[in-house]
């Protein structure tokens, strides 16, 4: 179970990630786009998940990452990555509540680039009962 | 014309378990459920499904090549509803529909429909591109 204290905390992202075109163009032959120059829209959810499990799977918030199913997820671009960004990310439990037995979670996450939000991020993460 | 109302073109992507491991491998997201079909009826699926992060990237595809180009994608938001089902050996379809919903200040915002197999696999998905 999370750690109710944990709402509202928001946790750092240490380490800055450099984004590669090598990654943008394996996302990108995913889905069969062509224009290699920034990244698709849900590029990013590369590292935004990859940072949430870090952070919520920390013994003071104990979320359990292995019953975890994605509920909504939402991006709001306010400029395209393209390779050579060099990112930070954020992360903030925004709210907690369980229903029925499954743990509800709403994570909120912003992309830095040079003190900039380039991206936000929503996800709603559900650890089934 | 492009007018609240007006509804896009259809476009029909293909998944198939070779899509879902390239889109692991691309993604990071190595859960089980999206490759190994043994686990994923241990856990109580139908059989293996598609990264519900998958179906979202190509309904961006769709998204993206509306609005001229990834860059000009502003907002993109969806509901994962139903699984995506990928059965070993077949291609299954993921259906992408849409309609404008909002025109403003150089803004258009899109209401999306994305089904498989006939079941809407995406609720309250929604866009705004640049245009």
């Amino acid at each position: 179970m999370l750690n109710p204290d944990s709402v509202g905390r928001t946790f750092a992202g240490t380490e800055s990630i450099t984004i590669s075109q090598s990654e943008i163009d394996s996302f990108c032959a995913v889905i069969g786009e062509t224009d290699t120059e920034v990244a698709p829209p849900t590029f990013t959810i590369r590292i935004t998940l990859s940072q949430f499990e870090a952070f919520l799977t920390q013994p003071d918030v104990g979320l359990d990452w292995s019953r975890l199913v994605h509920g909504d997820q939402k991006f709001e671009i306010f400029s395209p990555v393209k390779a050579g960004d060099v990112l930070t990310c954020d992360a903030t439990i925004e709210s907690y509540r369980v229903a029925a037995g499954n743990e509800i979670v709403s994570v909120r996450s912003d992309l830095h680039r040079a003190g900039s939000v380039v991206v936000s991020a929503w996800s709603t993460l559900v650890v089934r009962a | 014309m492009i007018e609240v109302g007006t509804v896009l073109s259809e476009k029909v992507f293909y998944l198939d378990r070779a899509l879902l491991k390239q889109y692991a491998d691309a993604s990071g997201d190595q859960n089980p459920i999206h490759q190994n079909e043994e686990f994923a009826l241990s856990v109580g699926l139908p059989n293996v499904i598609a990264h519900g992060m998958l179906t979202m990237a190509l309904v961006g595809k769709y998204v993206s090549d509306f609005a001229g180009g990834s860059a000009n994608v502003l907002e993109y938001g969806a509901r994962f509803v139903k699984p995506v089902i990928v059965p070993a050996g077949e291609k299954v379809d993921l259906t992408v529909c849409a309609t404008i919903s909002e025109i403003e200040d150089g803004k258009i915002s899109l209401t999306l429909s994305a089904t498989s197999a006939g079941v809407k696999v995406l609720g309250m998905a929604k866009a705004v591109i640049r245009k």
